[in-house]
């Protein structure tokens, strides 16, 4: 398993061909309280760069893009019912969606996780 | 994620068309001005709290969280620093003749001590600024909003007669106290506080300087405005935040709680396009100057008072749980677009989305069936009674 960061403060965690996605702890701390999540049906193809998911916090709304291309094999219906565990859960429970990868090679040039962290403090 | 597509107004007064005033284009071409500090900035900061521009200043627009906050200032007492807005002393040799020039309000016969909520009109009857005053003796105390307070002075030092001085008080702070329990909060820092009614005020002594404390506020829930020297306003936010039932409390606090109050936010809610009339500010233009006129557009605004106005500022109830902001077009059923959204957002209290804008009078009846649209989107609401949730007031001979 390997988990890989975007400037765009998502992160994507690969489990053989399943890439899962969310949004980073900087980046619920940043919106504040969430209060709305919307996230892709099962089967829609995503291409990388498109609009995938929706976060609104009480001040802000802001679109998650797909990082990589894919098939979304699932929605968290969770965070839809429960837009706060984004908050409380970022990097976990609080995902957005799953992908299954069609090109890996798109991962490359991603951060890990100790090169997002160290750049997060630099902004 | 993307940046933020769209903010809703975290600035409570900024005007449309600026950087944060909910129009995701708004500010494009702007010059960035530099931004001021405020008396107790470095308070805030050592409290945690996260700063955006707002109104020309860096301010704070949240400390634990907008929620928590905004729950906290309905079930307690939050602490608000309003230093960016303007206070104002005029006075000189008629001066409540002078401004019935520029108001609606009734100045002759206002009593000492009574804030008033008035509105400053340009001659067409649109909105300019609203605000507070209040009669101290033969002068008048005027708190303005604060991205409109520079506009406000040039307008009236314009249009008022020379003998008629308006002085910006900018060596005084701002600090609002709101809540249920803010009134024995201040009680224990400021003994006789207390005895203010809602919409009263009066100068209190405090650690060997004067304060002036009225009644009043911008949430919906009793609580206290205090006009503090600047010099004494972090002693003054110590000695209220040290209390076990304060907690300070940022800009996005304050304009949820506004919002679910249904109180309008200049710059959004109302401006130069707006009347008093289409604001349902009805209230604010007093019976004498209805029958005698002579206010600044008082020939737009009483024919609207006769006859209705074209379009009225409502609320509305949103189903589902996405926000719908400022910005978005209110449509009838057939698609046509009947008005705009000039505040909307999550409300804390009531756990649901809100808003408030502007619809045609013939489709403001409470209950009316309409829909919102927002980057596409349709949305089904209602036409909602404001305010959303009740007011808290305390209005001295009312039962508690």
């Amino acid at each position: 398993m390997s988990v890989y960061f975007t400037k765009e403060h998502e992160w994507i965690r690969v489990e053989g061909d399943t890439a899962t996605v969310g949004i980073t702890d900087h980046a619920q701390e940043q919106l504040g309280d969430i209060v709305f999540a919307e996230v892709p049906e099962t089967g829609k193809r995503l291409s990388k760069g498109e609009e995938a998911a929706v976060v609104e916090s009480v001040k802000a709304a802001s679109d998650v893009y797909a990082p990589i291309t894919g098939e979304v094999i699932e929605g968290n219906s969770k965070v839809a019912d429960d837009p706060a565990i984004v908050n409380s859960d970022p990097e976990g429970e609080g995902w957005f969606f799953k992908l299954k990868l069609e090109n890996p090679s798109e991962l490359d040039g991603l951060m890990d996780e100790s090169a997002y962290r160290d750049w997060v403090k630099t902004l | 994620m993307s940046r933020e597509v769209h903010n809703g107004p975290t600035d409570e007064t900024q005007a449309r068309g600026t950087p944060y005033s909910g129009d995701p284009a708004g500010g494009e071409g702007a010059e960035p001005q530099p931004l001021g500090t405020l008396p107790l900035d470095s308070w805030y900061r050592a409290r945690g709290a996260r700063m955006v521009p707002f109104a020309g200043y860096e301010m704070p627009v949240q400390y634990e969280g907008i929620i928590a906050e905004h729950l906290w200032t309905r079930e307690n007492a939050g602490l608000f620093d309003v230093s960016h807005m303007g206070q104002l002393l005029v006075h000189g040799r008629g001066v409540d003749v002078a401004l019935e020039k520029l108001m609606p309000a009734d100045f002759q016969a206002a009593p000492d001590m009574k804030p008033k909520y008035s509105l400053l009109l340009d001659e067409d009857g649109g909105i300019i600024d609203d605000l507070m005053a209040t009669r101290r003796g033969d002068d008048f105390y005027i708190v303005v909003n604060g991205a409109t307070k520079h506009g406000d002075i040039v307008e009236m030092e314009r249009r008022l007669p020379g003998e008629v001085v308006v002085d910006h008080m900018k060596e005084q702070a701002l600090l609002a106290l709101q809540g249920p329990r803010a009134a024995e909060v201040l009680e224990t820092i400021v003994p006789g506080a207390s005895d203010l009614g809602f919409m009263q005020a009066g100068p209190f002594d405090w650690r060997g300087g004067k304060l002036w404390i009225s009644r009043s506020g911008y949430t919906g829930e009793d609580g206290f405005e205090i006009s503090v020297p600047a010099a004494a306003a972090a002693d003054l936010a110590d000695a209220l935040a040290a209390h076990d039932l304060v907690k300070p409390i940022g800009l996005g606090a304050r304009d949820s709680l506004r919002l679910e109050a249904g109180l309008p936010l200049y710059g959004h809610d109302l401006d130069r396009r707006t009347t008093p009339v289409m604001a349902g500010l009805n209230f604010a233009i007093n019976k004498r100057r209805r029958a005698d006129g002579g206010f600044a557009g008082a020939l737009r605004i009483l024919a609207e008072l006769e006859n209705g106005p074209i379009e009225k500022r409502v609320g509305f109830e949103v189903d589902g749980r996405q926000p719908v902001r400022e910005g978005a077009l209110v449509l009838d059923g057939e698609g046509n677009e009947v008005g705009r959204i000039t505040s909307g957002g999550f409300s804390p209290s009531l756990q649901r989305p809100i808003a408030m804008g502007y619809v045609a009078t013939a489709l403001s009846g409470a209950g009316t069936a309409l829909k919102l649209e927002q980057r596409s989107k349709l949305f089904d609401v209602r036409v909602a009674p404001m305010p959303f949730v009740p007011h808290r007031y305390h209005r001295k001979g009312a039962s508690a």
